[in-house]
């Protein structure tokens, strides 16, 4: 069984909802992320989910914006980014580990070269913005012989009919946009989220995960009361940022990003499902 | 990706066999190059709008009344204009110039829009959003929507708004919302993310009016569309005056509608050169140019498969020219295929070369043309003689130069020859 299988089967028989937080890759720098990467499970990550920087992040706001410009800055390439998780992955061989961002990089690296080196690497799954069920067969083989999930996000926009459609071929599991809108703006209300669940739910028997708009400890718990996952990202990049000294790393930087990691990651485990 | 591994020669040999007027296919593919490169947000959206386009494009009421807001409104057809003191001047072909600055607004992007304007309606879109560079489309946009009243928002980055302040005031007087963009380069690339983002957070009512053949699939073959009026035009004017089709059509690129527009009723005609001109900027072999095409690799912006200029590890780089409309690091995905077929030849024009080019026009046609236009006249000093006497060249002139004469004067006072005496006036 894949890792992201065998973590969401444990987690079921817990009876509790995963926490998914999201880091920028080298965001503020290298050892920075690395550092906040290599700490988040002994916080409370069930799940990583890593941002692979890139220059036109079309689906995202300023603070997704902000931190890949100064990833870019520091030097972000995907080769630096899969030698992170390689690093990770020599400390912690159990939490899934997901990569996420556009296509283009990854066109640049090489598709196939890319999903060899990811697998090797440790990685567990692609979230490819850029990349619809329309698309998918660019990089459907690639990375089912390196054995890598695509995960397919769902969106308001997505009706019955297409659900279908965009579910052929997902994997890992299903990755729900809750707001039509970019990363960190606007957040869902908690009844329209209920109510998108059970169309997905009829259609798949993936976990279904909801990310855009997951900010506070109390609203991740929320959509682990209604969902199986719940990915934080620009709360926790905000944070990131405020902790900032001149836009380099300042000294609690990473302790702050874990405390926050820990406070949400408590929330969603009072949650008993 | 499959377009990349056949030789050039079988890819010509294929596609000419049949016809190069056929794509996209049904994926909105161009070889291998387009497609509809989206976040599943607007993935249902862009099929909608697809859906309504081809279904406005077989109803014959549609093509009439855009015929209709095409010749009263827009002041179609557009002249041929024999240019015989830059003819004389250049001393080779003859050269024709399309007109398309004497269209309302000043430039071709309101072919499109027009177009565009009407769809959305059709689909009960209640709000516009647009994304300009040179300000021409974004000009265009809030004309149509005043015309139908509809509120709109044009994106424009912000060295752009610094640079093309008529246009600026233009949109703000004809009610749209201009909104500067700062993020990236703060130029058009960086117009159209932002423009991408709203759309994505305005599913529901927003139509957004694309202002060339990029962006995902349909807007590559729709936009082209809307455009070949040009050179279905042209055509029929250069068989009227000269009893013949052109020996070459020429146009500038940037992300390349007025040049598609040109191109595309000539595709199958091979006897008639094609030439496409991207901005050479500061020099072809500096890092300061628009040539997505001569210098880029291809890659996925906006939605398409395409040439882009683009670092090793796929970041997106940024462009440069004097000319605000050609100052973006792609191209339509149309244009790419056509470039790897060897169809349509592209070639690079620098700043200077432009700007002389902008002055040579003023003063022997009394035309002042757009700088992005100017670089498809400045080919003509290469072209003209290449062809020769007897043969005939038709330039696509694009837009006319007004939104530009702040911009041209700087240039000249900071030292170009026969720039001095504008430099002292402004
Ligand atoms: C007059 C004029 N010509 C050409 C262009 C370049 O656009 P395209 O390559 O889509 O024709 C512009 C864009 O702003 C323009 O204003």
């Amino acid at each position: 069984m894949s890792r992201i299988a065998t973590r969401f089967a444990a987690l079921r028989k817990e009876g509790r909802g995963a926490f998914i937080p999201f880091l920028e890759a080298f965001d503020p720098d290298r050892a920075t992320s690395q550092a906040i990467l290599d700490g988040m499970p002994a916080a409370g990550a069930d799940l990583i989910e890593i941002g692979m920087p890139f220059s036109d992040p079309m689906a995202d706001g300023p603070i997704i914006q902000e931190a890949g410009q100064r990833a870019l800055k520091a030097g972000a390439t995907l080769a630096g980014t899969l030698a992170m998780v390689r690093a990770f992955r020599a400390r912690d061989g159990a939490t899934p580990v997901i990569l996420m961002g556009y296509l283009n990089p990854i066109l640049a690296y090489g598709e196939a070269r890319f999903c060899t080196d990811a697998a090797e690497a440790g990685v567990d799954g692609l979230i490819i913005v850029d990349l619809p069920p329309e698309e998918a067969d660019l990089l459907a083989a690639d990375a089912a012989r390196a054995g890598l999930a695509i995960i397919r996000l769902v969106a308001p926009t997505t009706d019955a009919k297409r659900l279908p459609h965009v579910l052929d071929g997902a994997g890992g599991f299903v990755y729900y946009v809750s707001i039509t809108g970019i990363t960190g703006t606007r957040s869902a209300a908690i009844a329209d989220l209920a109510a998108a669940m059970p169309p997905i739910r009829r259609a798949t028997d993936l976990p279904i995960a909801i990310g855009f708009g997951v900010k506070t400890p109390a609203q991740a718990a929320e959509a682990v009361g209604i969902a199986d996952a719940a990915v934080v990202a620009s709360a926790l990049i905000e944070t990131l940022a405020a902790s900032l000294e001149n836009g380099r790393a300042g000294p609690d930087t990473v302790a702050r990003v874990l405390d926050q990691v820990r406070a949400i990651a408590r929330a969603i485990r009072e949650v008993r499902r | 990706m499959s377009g990349e591994e056949l030789p050039r020669e079988r890819l010509i040999v294929t596609h000419f066999a049949n016809s190069l007027r056929t794509g996209p296919d049904a994926r909105g593919r161009f070889g291998s190059f387009g497609g509809r490169f989206v976040a599943e947000t607007l993935m249902p959206l862009i099929l909608e709008v697809e859906a309504a386009y081809r279904a406005a494009r077989d109803d014959p009421g549609f093509q009439v009344e855009l015929d209709r807001y095409l010749r009263d409104y827009v002041g179609r057809p557009s002249p041929l204009w024999p240019a015989e003191r830059l003819s004389a001047a250049l001393g080779g072909a003859k050269i024709y110039l399309k007109r398309e600055d004497l269209n309302h607004t000043g430039a071709h992007k309101i072919n499109s829009c027009m177009g565009q304007i009407l769809l959305a309606r059709r689909m009960g879109k209640t709000r516009i959003i647009a994304e300009t560079g040179a300000g021409q489309h974004g000009v265009a946009t809030a004309t149509v929507c005043a015309l139908f009243g509809l509120p709109c928002t044009i994106y424009m980055g912000a060295v752009d708004v610094e640079r093309q302040k008529p246009n600026v005031f233009r949109m703000q007087l004809l009610g749209a919302e201009v909104r500067p963009v700062t993020s990236g380069a703060a130029t058009l690339k960086d117009a159209m993310n932002e423009a991408l983002r709203d759309w994505v957070a305005h599913v529901a009512d927003t139509y957004y009016l694309i202002g060339t053949v990029a962006g995902p699939h349909p807007y590559p073959m729709m936009v082209r569309d809307f455009q070949s009026v040009i050179g279905t035009e042209t055509r029929a004017q250069i068989l009227a005056a000269e009893g013949r089709l052109p020996d070459a059509a020429i146009a500038c690129v940037g992300g390349g509608s007025n040049a598609m527009g040109l191109f595309h009723t000539f595709l199958d005609d091979e006897a008639v050169r094609l030439i496409g001109v991207e901005a050479a900027g500061r020099g072809l072999d500096t890092n300061e140019h628009a040539a997505s095409l001569e210098r880029g690799r291809p890659g996925v912006l906006h939605g398409n498969r395409t040439y882009l200029l683009q670092s090793a590890d796929g970041q997106i780089e940024e462009a440069h020219s004097i000319s605000a409309g050609l100052d973006y690091p792609g191209i339509g995905p149309e244009h790419a295929f056509l470039f790897e077929t060897g169809r349509v030849e592209y070639v690079g024009v620098t700043d200077d070369e432009a700007l002389a080019a902008f002055q040579l026009c003023t003063r022997s046609e009394g035309i002042i043309p757009a700088l992005e236009t100017a670089h498809a006249l400045a080919y003509l000093t290469t072209l003209a003689p290449e062809i020769g006497p007897g043969g005939v060249i038709v330039v696509n002139l694009s837009g006319r130069g007004d939104k530009d004469i702040f911009t041209v004067a700087r240039h000249l006072k900071s030292g170009s020859p026969g720039g001095a005496d504008l430099g002292e006036i402004l």
